[in-house]
């Protein structure tokens, strides 16, 4: 536009357009590395079991901080994609004979698929509407399969127990660790993936769809079909989850795969931690699944309740006075990428 | 299938319809004032009962002359909402508000299962019970008696919100903050009596409900969805509106049921409410 | 000079009321278009029936011989239309910068042409040294460029400024005024609604007049000024204020 470049301007552009804090980096690399080896200091079943809880859990809530941090849709439906997620794996398994592995890409893809026939119709929806239309679509899922002969109805898929070849069957049965890795593995996989999202065209599109819809869809942006874009990759980073959860537990049914306290918990988690930041999800699960694991060893079958309870005052004590999440505490400088003087 | 049958569903579907209407009135009226989405209704709801259920089991008093003692005990559980957790998230975003009504849920079901085990409970030889007959249908005396209920409270309500002083302001309040606090009506205080008034709505229809109905910690959960459901089909804001909402659902439920299959009874009502705010977002009948 | 939009007969109503009937006029290529008119003359939904965002009851818009009329916003933008708000929305939680880059990557593929863009822009509305700042943290007059540049990047044919000077204060006005003029010697065609009286009349090349939806006169600034009509209905605000 101007022919005399000011040099303010040559400076400005000679900035990279990202930067990357050296230290947290190297932070970053050491706890990854350390997670990978973590198992080789011989834990407890226990810490493995608790872990990998905490991977999962991280997971599901990145994949609703996708949804509500990138395009401001709030979803209390999100136990829809976990459940086809463990119902595709465990279906091909049990059914049609295929490995979990191929089950877990057909879950995502079918997930991907519903969460665009669902966001069609009802992402056009603003604020309550959305939210309490996708908890009563969610609800709809878990009647549904109650009642589908197909999938087993109430009694679900058991998933018979392989001990011939762990791998094609995705069945670890001497030794929980394995599932540790999957996990981690996708725990580090969804991190980077969402890190990717976030410096994307993509993530500024849905940023701007987030803050302000009206001036995104007058700079050219589609609004609608950025909020499905935005509700397919969320529900296509959930689906995984079930699927390991259901090899894990060898047992997929209505309740365990679309419950309503599943959608729950993974707003919680993510309001916990911070929403719209990567951080929060992992901090949130990071607090939020070692009470309810502790508490189910201490208070046995009645630790149910106390764990929600926590929980519960938890989230209304975060609400009233951290409302935007427990990152909020860490400065700034740590948790955003270092602003130009 | 006779046209009995049919009109038995029906008469049934509106008698439940009035009760869901109830319910809905609260959560509609406490929307309209702020603006909240108060996901613990059901909870709220579910307290209601068990309150009836302990003062017929412990006082042996039956549950429709505890409705006074109830209504206090959740006007003033209304009270302290507002004033310990509403009041602090009242300019937060709309997740935080969601949250937060959604943490209390969460706390008060919890603490039903731990206080009150998981267990079905039920009132047994109320006042209120058997059914009688006209011309082939049967109709539950504690249904019928509690649609009246509802119904009377449903028109209480509505003349306090419509003829009375306090009613007047509420609804100045409920229309716009700013100017109802310039003509001195305290919002803070319309709030609270907001919140009493909506959980008074829930302590007569939890009454009611308990004469009939399993009390569980888990009960609330249909009846909040089926609220909601309400609320939007009614507009937000809207408490006639929740009326017809209710009375809507309730057909949809049991001739829906009847129809087609009943065990996917809950479906017909989203279906309900998906159709609507799909095709018509402002609900079928607006705000007020 | 060539028509590049011509708008026959717009019309809109809303409840009964009559945002905007039969509204034409057409703008020139490279032409300041001035629109006036007083509170709730219908100037608003005339950009927004435009731009897309409202959908009109009757009429046509045109874009260089190709209808337009109820396209959707964001294809309106891709064509080369630009906008501004009258009630400001920025990206609130983004950087002037990345606000900025929204609007490049309408038209630029690549995240880094689109950020260099972004900055000349930025430097264009002399915002340079602000480009790291949030935009909630920006002043009204700022937030005023902000919308411009994010606009600007999408590189529009033909601008339409919903009031320019509005809600700031004295100072920052002149800078506004000279940043207008300078859009049009870059040769884009801009349509501005304005509240100032002076400033329409200095830099517009027509003024387009409307009162209570409706045309009341379509001329150049000088005639406007004399106009019966206008005068009346600018009477007739001062009067009820």
């Amino acid at each position: 536009m101007n022919n005399n470049i000011s040099p303010r301007l040559l400076e400005a552009k000679n900035e990279p357009l990202w930067y990357f804090n050296k230290n947290s980096l190297i932070i970053i690399g050491v706890v990854i590395l350390s997670l990978f080896l973590f198992p080789f200091t011989s834990p407890s079943k226990f810490a493995i079991h608790l872990m990998m809880m905490i991977f999962m859990h991280a997971v599901m809530a990145q994949s609703w901080n996708v949804l509500a941090g990138f395009s401001g849709q709030i979803s209390l439906g999100h136990a829809i994609f976990f459940g086809i997620g463990a119902y595709a794996s465990a279906y091909f398994y049990v059914k049609l004979h295929i490995t979990p592995w191929i089950g877990i890409l057909a879950g995502i893809g079918i997930s991907g698929f519903v969460a665009m026939l669902i966001g069609i119709p009802i992402l056009r929806l603003k604020g309550h509407y959305f939210a309490i239309a996708t908890l009563l679509i969610g609800i709809s899922f878990q009647v549904v399969f109650q009642r589908w002969p197909e999938v087993g109805s109430s009694s679900g898929l058991w998933i018979p127990i392989n001990r011939d070849s762990p791998w094609t069957s995705m069945q670890f049965h001497k030794s929980k660790v394995a599932y540790y890795y999957i996990s981690l593995i996708f725990f580090v996989g969804s991190f980077f993936l969402v890190w990717l999202l976030n410096r994307s065209k993509l993530g500024y599109r849905l940023r701007a769809i987030r803050d302000q819809s009206d001036a995104a869809s007058s700079l050219g942006i589609h609004v609608s079909k950025y909020k499905i874009i935005a509700f397919v990759i969320s529900a296509m980073i959930m689906a995984p989850m079930g699927s390991i959860y259901a090899q894990y537990v060898l047992i997929v049914d209505p309740n365990n795969a679309f419950n309503v306290d599943i959608s729950i918990l993974v707003l919680l988690i993510s309001v916990m931690g911070g929403v719209g930041n990567i951080w929060g999800p992992i901090i949130g699960s990071a607090i939020l699944i070692p009470i309810s694991e502790f508490s189910r060893i201490y208070f046995g079958g009645t630790g149910r309740s106390i764990d929600l309870i926590v929980y519960g005052v938890l989230i209304i004590i975060i609400c009233i006075f951290r409302p935007a999440g427990i990152v909020s505490l860490i400065p700034r400088s740590f948790r955003e990428r270092e602003k130009a003087k | 299938m006779t046209s009995q049958v049919i009109i038995q569903a029906l008469i049934s579907g509106i008698l439940m319809g009035l009760i869901y209407a109830l319910i809905a009135a609260g959560l509609s009226l406490i929307f309209g004032l702020m603006e909240i989405v108060n996901f613990a209704h059901g909870d709220h709801l579910m307290i209601s009962m068990f309150s009836a259920f302990w003062f017929w089991m412990l006082f042996g008093i039956d549950p429709i002359f505890s409705i006074p003692l109830t209504i206090l005990l959740m006007a003033a559980i209304g009270v302290a909402t507002h004033y310990f957790i509403i009041r602090k998230i009242l300019n937060s975003t709309m997740l935080v508000q969601i949250c937060a009504t959604f943490g209390l849920a969460v706390v008060l079901r919890a603490l039903a299962q731990l206080l009150f085990t998981p267990d079905f409970r039920t009132i047994k030889n109320p006042i209120i019970q058997g059914k009688f007959e006209i011309l082939g249908i049967f109709i539950g005396k504690p249904q019928l008696y509690a649609s009246l209920v509802c119904l009377i409270a449903f028109i209480l309500l509505y003349f306090f919100v419509t003829r009375t002083e306090a009613g007047t302001a509420l609804q100045a309040t409920s229309q716009d903050r700013q100017a109802a606090e310039i003509l001195g009506i305290p919002s803070n205080k319309m709030f609270a009596l907001g919140w009493a008034i909506g959980l008074s709505c829930v302590a007569v229809a939890g009454s009611m409900l308990s004469n009939f109905y399993y009390v569980f910690p888990d009960v609330g959960v249909n009846f909040s969805l089926f609220a909601f459901v309400a609320v939007a089909l009614g507009g937000f804001g809207s408490i006639t509106g929740s009326l017809i909402a209710g009375i809507i659902i309730g057909i949809v439920e049991s001739v829906g049921g009847l129809l087609i299959d009943p065990s996917f009874k809950l479906l017909y009502v989203f279906a309900v409410y998906l159709f609507v705010v799909i095709v018509r977002p402002q609900g079928i009948f607006g705000r007020y | 000079m060539s028509i590049l939009l011509k708008v026959e007969n717009l019309s809109r109503s809303f409840g009964g009321i009559h945002a905007n009937s039969d509204i034409s006029f057409d703008v020139k290529e490279g032409e300041i278009l001035g629109v006036i008119g007083p509170n709730g003359a219908g100037k608003s939904t005339l950009f927004d029936l435009i731009t897309g965002f409202t959908k009109s009851d009757r009429g046509q818009v045109t874009l260089r011989e190709k209808n337009i009329t109820n396209v959707r916003p964001d294809l309106i933008c891709r064509m080369g239309v630009g906008r501004t708000f009258q009630k400001l929305k920025p990206f609130a939680e983004q950087t002037l910068l990345e606000n900025v880059i929204v609007g490049a990557l309408a038209k630029e593929k690549n995240l880094k042409v689109a950020r260099d863009k972004a900055l000349e822009i930025i430097d264009f509305v002399d915002l340079i040294e602000k480009r790291h700042h949030y935009a909630k943290e920006l002043s009204t007059g700022q937030r005023k460029r902000l919308e411009l540049a994010r606009a600007l990047a999408t590189d529009p044919k033909l601008l339409l400024m919903d009031e320019v000077t509005g809600g700031v204060d004295q100072r920052t006005i002149p800078g506004l005024v000279e940043l207008v003029l300078k859009l049009k010697k870059n040769g884009i065609t801009v349509v501005t609604i304005e509240h100032n009286m002076k400033i329409i009349m200095d830099i517009s090349d027509r003024i387009l007049a409307l009162n209570q939806g409706k045309r009341i006169a379509f001329d150049i600034p000088k005639n406007i000024s004399q106009n019966s009509q206008v005068i009346d209905a600018y009477l007739g605000t001062i009067d009820a204020a």
